[in-house]
């Protein structure tokens, strides 16, 4: 027969990790909620951005600007997104996994890989596999500005044109919604302008200084943007993945409560009717 | 959309900061001040640190703009800024504090690590102090 005190005890010890999973799933709900915003706001920048470098790119040479130009795909470098903190779900586990998978692929395609870790679990992981991480940051998420993404972006944008990689992948977990998250993989650089011509938009253009000035600095700021855009969406999903997890952990809890509440009333039950066979017994004998 | 109008939009890398049929657009572009009226012709620019001005009602507002670009069509100017704040949003003191600080890594002379970059932020810190002058009155 289970101990009373025993299963006393377990209950206090699950009704304690249900607080703490309520409280994270609280804090993860509050969070998410400004991040959110967050995207929301920076998405027209980035889209604006990605027309006008439309507009640009169609009437430039594709080879005059490095970071337009194709050359091969022997080394790549995979930025990799993941978060700092764990308990959020499957949220790390599906971006390592994907990214695995695509490194492994790539490998096999005999290419030169290295990586780039944003965030404590991805670097974690692949420190103990064999792949080079040639560069890794954490702790970025608890305040990500749009700092954090310009020295990432400058940091790629440099070590690209001094060569130590010819392509560039992200794999990050896209924001679809508080219960949905999407694992990307997504070519960075060499950048792959799509043309998209509006209607009624005159082809002939004044540039100024000139278009080729406008594309070297439009073209490192654009690597920015869409490098702040993507820490975004980590950022929001990785929230949205712990509010759920939590959630679940939280019911699990309740659930479990609940089990255990019906057979410590059970057992204390079966002790009373012992306690009072005996008693009857007792007082049979006697008579 | 009236033709002598023109639809300016104007976005920061985190916010979205105006959407309004206006007038006349002045903006500081890389090679002097640009006067935008409506059907302009296509025209790509990079902007320096200065003053956005718009005219709306005939009224003339200001913003600060620190970098950017500016996509103009005949009805449409896009302004891409890296910094904008409207004059009547720039908050003084911070702006004092940008540039105490630009002034005091300049004065440590050339050879500090940061002299190009505070010389930059002592440019941003005083459009702003000039531009949030500028604010109308309330």
């Amino acid at each position: 027969m289970p101990n009373l005190q025993h299963i006393k005890r377990r209950i206090g010890s699950v009704k304690n990790t249900q607080q703490i999973t309520k409280a994270m799933k609280m804090v993860a709900a509050a969070k998410l909620k400004r991040a959110q915003d967050k995207i929301l706001e920076a998405r027209p920048y980035a889209q604006k951005m990605l027309s006008v470098l439309g507009n640009l790119s169609a009437r430039v040479e594709r080879e005059s600007h490095p970071l337009l130009a194709k050359r091969g795909n022997k080394k790549i470098e995979v930025m990799i997104v993941t978060s700092d903190r764990g308990l959020c779900g499957a949220f790390n586990a599906n971006i390592i996994r994907k990214s695995f998978e695509f490194l492994r692929e790539k490998r096999a395609e005999g290419c030169e890989i290295t990586l780039n870790a944003v965030g404590r679990k991805g670097r974690d992981f692949y420190r103990r596999r064999d792949f080079e991480i040639r560069k890794t940051l954490a702790g970025i998420f608890d305040r990500l500005s749009y700092q954090n993404a310009s020295e990432i972006g400058i940091d790629i944008v440099e070590s690209y044109e001094k060569g130590l990689f010819d392509e560039l992948y992200v794999v990050y977990n896209e924001f679809k919604s508080a219960m949905q998250q999407r694992v990307i993989i997504e070519k960075l650089l060499p950048i792959e302008p799509s043309v998209q011509t509006e209607i009624g938009f005159a082809a002939d253009y004044i540039f100024e200084p000139s278009a080729k000035v406008i594309l070297h600095s439009l073209l490192p700021k654009h690597i920015e943007v869409q490098t702040f855009r993507i820490l975004l969406e980590s950022n929001a999903s990785e929230y949205g993945a712990r509010m759920t997890a939590m959630e679940a952990a939280t019911k699990n809890a309740k659930e479990l409560i609940k089990k255990l509440t019906l057979v410590y009333n059970r057992t204390r039950q079966s002790m009373i009717t012992k306690e009072l066979m005996d008693i009857i017994n007792g007082s049979e004998a006697l008579k | 959309m009236a033709a002598d109008k023109i639809l300016l939009e104007i976005v920061a890398p985190n916010r979205l900061i105006m959407h309004e049929e206006v007038e006349e657009v002045v903006c500081p572009g890389i090679e002097g001040e640009l006067g935008i009226l409506p059907g302009h012709i296509p025209l790509l620019t990079t902007l320096t640190i200065g003053e956005l001005r718009y005219k709306k009602n005939n009224l003339f507002c200001s913003l600060a703009i620190g970098w950017g670009y500016a996509e103009i069509t005949g009805s449409r100017v896009v302004i891409l800024a890296e910094l904008a704040e409207k004059a009547e949003e720039i908050d003084l003191t911070r702006a004092e504090e940008a540039k105490k600080r630009a002034e005091e890594v300049l004065a440590k002379g050339p050879e500090e690590a940061d002299f190009e970059k505070a010389k930059e932020s002592l440019q941003k810190a005083l459009n702003r102090l000039q531009i949030a002058g500028k604010r109308p009155p309330s």
